[in-house]
C-alpha cells in the first residue's frame, strides 16, 4: 500500500540534520492508505505551489459541538485516501507530562483508527490527531473517553487551556500553573465542547514574567505569576558568580529597566520598591536572586494573532491577585469578564477588539475591577473624556 | 467488536499520574537549575535532590512509529516518564545521573537532534501549511525544515547573544506566534480573492461575508446575488474566504512569504514586543525557499554579530535604530515598510534625531 507515489520534492526535505516532517509521513504511509494520499497529496502542493484542502465541514461526536475539526481533499479522487482527513484535538495534561505507557495507548488507538499522523502539540496545545474518516469519529471517541481522555475545544467556544511547566520543573513558577490549569479545564467542560461564545476563548497560564506559554501574546487571558515583597538574594551565591566570571555590572546591574540594583564588588543590593519583576536578574542569576515570598499572579486581558485588524498584546486588568485552590476568586472574575463579552460581542470578534469597541471603562465596571495606574503605560493624552452619571454623584 | 462505554465532560487526566517520583517529591520546592551543555540542564532541589533533563528537537508533526521509539527510550533511561516542551521539544526527565551518558550516546546514534537551551535557536513554533490547512498559502513543515538544516549548529552548538525564537505560519491568521517571535516568516497573499458567484449564491451568507472585510472593501452584487469586490481597499486579508469559500484568495504564482523581526514575549529588561516588518516579499520555492533560508540566516548572524550580550533581536534593534538595522543586514527599505493600516500613526517618526 504504501509508495503508492514518488515525491521527488518531498525526498530534499528527508536530507540535511533536523528531523524531517516528510519521514514521519513516509513512516506512517507504511502503515495507512491514508497517509500515503497525504503524502501524495502534498508533493502535488509543492509541484503546485497550492494547498488542496477543503473547509471545514461540520463533523464532531455526539453531545459535543468541537473538538473534531472537519477536513476533506478537495481532490478526492485523485487523492481517496483523504476524502476525509479530520483532526481531532485530545486535551493534553497540564504542563505536556506523559507516561511512555500513556502515549503508547494514544498511538494504539490511533494506528486502529486513523492516519498514525499526529502534531506533539497543536498551537493552543492540544495533541493533536491528524487524519481520519467521518464514519471512525464515535469510536475514537469512546476509545479515548473510556481511558480517561477527553476531546479539546474548536470553534466559538473555550479552547482547551494550556500552561508552562510550572511548579513541576521550575524555581520561578509564583503559583501551581499546572493545578490551575487543569481545575480551570474542568471547570469550563461546558463552555469548551460546546460552542456558545461570540468567537474563541484562550486561557494560557505563565507561571513568571518569563511566559514560556506566550499567555500575553496568545491569550484572550493571560495569567502571569509574580510576587510582592523584596527579591531575595544570597550573597554567597552573588560572589561565586563574581567570581566564576560573570559581569555583574554589564550583565546585570546596567541591564536592570528599572536601575533600581547596585553592586559594590562585595554586596548585591536592589531597591524593590523601585523593581518592576522583569525577572532579568533573577533569571541570570539563578543560583542567588528568587522572587519575593507572597506569591500570586497578574491577570491581563486581549492578546490575538493579526485576524482581523492587527495583532493585540493582553492588557493588565488585575496586577496582583492569590492563586491559591479552590481558585474560587478567579474563577468568577473569569465568569464576569466572559459574561460581559458574550452579552456585547459581535459574531466573530474577540474579548480585547470588543474592549477596544466599547472602551475600558465598561469591561472593568462590568467585572467590578477599579481603574489603577498600573493597567495602563500612559494616562490619555487627549482632551475628549466622558463622564457617567455616577461620577457627579459624589 | 463492542466499543467501550464513552464518557463525555471529564476533562484530561490529572497531571499528577504523569509526575516522576522526584517532581512529586519536590513539586515547587526547586532550588535552581543549570545548562550544562546545549542539551541538558540539571535541576536541584531545595532538598538537594537532582532532576536531569535532555531536550531534542521533533518536526512536531510525529508518526505514531517515532512516539513509540521516544517511549521506548524514555523506558529505558528515564522509567517512562517525558515531557514536551511549549516549542515542540521532547524533554527525557531523567532522576538517575548514571543514564544520562548511555541516553546522550543512544540518541547519537539514533540521529536525534540534541540542544535547544540557553541562548541559542530552539525549536520553531509552526503551523499546519499545506499538510493540513485550507488557508496555507505556503509550507510551514517544509520552511521549518529548510531553515532548521541551515541554522542547525545554533541549535546544538554555537551561542547567541540571547535565545532567539523563529517561528513560521502559513497565513495571516498566524497560528503561530509569529506576531511576538524574534525573526519569523508569515506567509502572505498579494492580489485580489476571485469570486465564483454561483457559488457564493449557493453557499454563503451574504450579510456575514461583507461584515467579514475589515476594510469594508466587499459591496453587495444583487444582480449576480453574489458580492463585488473593490480592489483599491482589499489588503489580501483573506477573513471572506474563511467565512466564504468561494472566494478564493490562492493564487500560487503570487503568493508567498515575507520576514518579520524583533517580537519577544516575556517581560525580561524590556517589554513584551511585536514582530516588525523586515522583508516585504519571497516568492515560493518548495521544496527549500534558499532565498528565505539565506536572508534568516543573514538577519541572525547581523544580529550575532552586533547585539550586547543578554539582548533579544529587538532590543538590540531598538537600541541602534531601524534605520541602522537596514543599513548593517543590506535589507532594502519599501513602500510596504510603511505602515498605512490601524497602528500606522504611531510608527512615522515624530523627531529630527536619527541615524543615516
Amino acid at each position: 500500500m504504501s509508495g503508492k507515489y514518488k515525491t521527488p520534492m518531498l525526498d530534499e526535505l528527508e536530507k540535511g540534520p533536523w528531523p524531517s516532517f516528510v519521514t514521519e509521513i513516509k513512516k506512517a504511509a507504511k502503515k495507512s492508505p491514508m497517509a500515503d494520499d497525504e503524502l501524495g497529496q502534498l508533493e502535488k502542493s509543492y509541484v503546485t505551489k497550492r494547498g488542496y484542502w477543503k473547509h471545514g465541514g461540520i463533523v464532531g461526536v455526539l453531545g459535543y459541538g468541537g473538538g473534531v475539526i472537519g477536513r476533506y481533499s478537495s481532490l478526492p479522487e485523485e487523492f481517496p485516501g483523504v476524502a476525509h482527513f479530520h483532526t481531532i484535538r485530545i486535551n493534553q495534561t497540564s504542563g505536556f507530562f506523559y507516561t511512555a505507557k500513556a502515549l503508547r495507548e494514544i498511538c494504539d488507538i490511533w494506528d486502529k483508527y486513523g492516519s498514525g499522523l499526529t502534531n506533539l502539540h497543536g498551537s493552543t496545545g492540544d495533541l493533536v490527531l491528524l487524519g481520519t474518516k467521518t464514519q471512525n469519529l464515535e469510536a475514537i471517541f469512546a476509545e479515548y473517553s473510556s481511558r480517561g481522555w477527553d476531546l479539546g475545544g474548536s470553534g466559538s467556544a473555550m479552547r482547551t487551556p494550556s500552561c508552562c511547566v510550572g511548579p513541576g520543573r521550575c524555581e520561578w513558577s509564583n503559583y501551581d500553573t499546572l493545578d490551575l490549569t487543569y481545575n480551570l479545564t474542568q471547570e469550563f467542560q461546558d463552555e469548551l465542547h460546546r460552542p456558545a461564545y461570540p468567537y474563541k476563548f484562550k486561557i494560557k497560564a505563565s507561571g513568571c514574567a518569563c511566559d514560556c506559554v506566550a499567555s500575553i501574546a496568545r491569550a484572550d487571558l493571560s495569567i502571569i505569576g509574580t510576587w510582592k515583597g523584596d527579591i531575595q538574594i544570597d550573597q554567597t551565591e552573588v560572589k561565586k558568580y563574581a567570581d566564576s566570571g560573570m559581569n555583574i555590572k554589564a550583565e546585570i546591574i546596567d541591564m536592570c529597566p528599572t536601575n533600581c540594583m547596585a553592586y559594590d564588588g562585595k554586596t548585591l543590593r536592589i531597591d524593590n520598591a523601585e523593581c518592576n519583576r522583569c525577572m532579568h536578574c533573577i533569571a541570570k542569576m539563578t543560583k542567588a536572586l528568587r522572587p519575593g515570598k507572597e506569591r500570586g499572579a497578574t491577570i491581563l486581558v486581549g492578546s490575538k494573532a493579526p485576524i482581523v485588524v492587527g495583532s493585540l498584546l493582553s492588557w493588565v486588568i488585575v496586577p496582583f491577585i492569590k492563586v491559591e485552590p479552590p481558585y474560587t476568586e478567579l474563577k468568577n472574575l473569569i465568569r464576569k469578564m466572559i459574561e460581559w463579552w458574550d452579552d456585547n460581542a459581535k459574531p466573530r470578534e474577540r474579548i480585547g477588539e470588543l474592549i477596544e469597541t466599547k472602551g475600558m471603562r465598561p469591561f472593568l465596571e462590568a467585572i467590578g475591577v477599579p481603574p489603577q495606574p498600573q493597567q495602563v503605560k500612559e494616562p490619555r493624552k487627549d482632551p475628549f473624556f466622558f463622564w457617567s452619571e455616577s461620577d457627579f454623584k459624589k | 467488536m463492542a466499543l467501550p462505554q464513552r464518557q463525555t465532560d471529564i476533562g484530561p487526566p490529572k497531571y499528577d499520574q504523569f509526575l516522576p517520583p522526584i517532581i512529586k517529591k519536590n513539586y515547587g520546592k526547586w532550588k535552581y537549575h543549570e545548562v550544562l551543555t546545549p542539551g541538558t540542564m540539571v535541576h536541584v532541589a531545595e532538598s538537594g535532590d537532582k532532576l536531569y533533563t535532555v531536550r531534542v528537537g521533533s518536526p512536531r508533526l510525529l508518526s505514531t512509529e517515532t512516539i513509540r521509539e521516544i517511549c521506548d527510550l524514555a523506558e529505558k533511561y528515564c522509567d517512562g516518564y517525558l515531557r514536551f516542551t511549549t516549542r515542540n521539544n521532547v524533554e527525557f526527565l531523567v532522576s538517575d545521573k548514571s543514564k544520562m551518558d548511555p541516553l546522550l550516546a543512544e540518541l547519537k546514534v539514533k540521529k536525534y537532534s540534541v540542544g535547544g537551551i540557553g541562548p541559542r535557536v530552539s525549536n520553531v513554533i509552526h503551523t499546519q501549511g499545506w499538510v493540513h490547512c485550507h488557508s496555507a498559502c505556503t509550507d510551514a513543515s517544509g520552511l521549518v525544515k529548510a531553515m532548521m538544516d541551515e541554522l542547525y549548529d545554533y541549535f546544538t552548538t554555537k551561542e547567541l547573544p540571547n535565545k532567539v525564537r523563529l517561528a513560521v505560519a502559513c497565513c495571516v491568521n498566524m497560528c503561530g506566534a509569529v506576531h511576538c517571535s524574534d525573526i519569523a516568516i508569515v506567509a502572505v497573499h498579494r492580489k485580489v480573492p476571485t469570486i465564483n458567484d454561483e457559488m457564493v449564491t449557493k453557499t454563503c451568507e451574504i450579510p456575514t461575508t461583507i461584515a467579514s472585510c475589515p476594510t469594508s472593501a466587499i459591496r453587495p452584487n444583487p444582480a449576480k446575488k453574489s458580492v463585488t469586490i473593490n480592489e483599491e481597499k482589499c489588503m489580501y486579508c483573506g477573513n471572506c474566504f474563511t467565512v466564504c469559500p468561494p472566494i478564493d484568495i490562492h493564487n500560487p504564482e503570487e503568493d508567498g512569504v515575507a520576514i518579520v523581526v524583533g517580537g519577544k514575549i516575556g517581560s525580561l529588561r524590556t517589554d513584551p514586543k511585536f514582530s516588525k516588518l523586515a522583508i516585504p516579499f519571497f516568492y515560493n520555492e518548495p521544496p527549500r525557499w534558499p532565498k528565505v533560508v539565506a536572508a534568516i540566516k543573514n538577519i541572525l548572524e547581523t544580529y550575532a554579530k552586533h547585539a550586547k550580550k543578554h539582548e533579544r533581536v529587538g532590543e538590540w534593534i531598538e537600541r541602534i535604530g531601524w534605520e541602522r538595522f537596514f543599513k548593517l543586514t543590506g535589507i532594502p527599505f519599501t513602500f510596504q515598510h510603511i505602515d498605512d493600516f490601524t497602528f500606522a500613526r504611531d510608527t512615522f517618526r515624530t523627531s529630527a534625531a536619527f541615524k543615516y
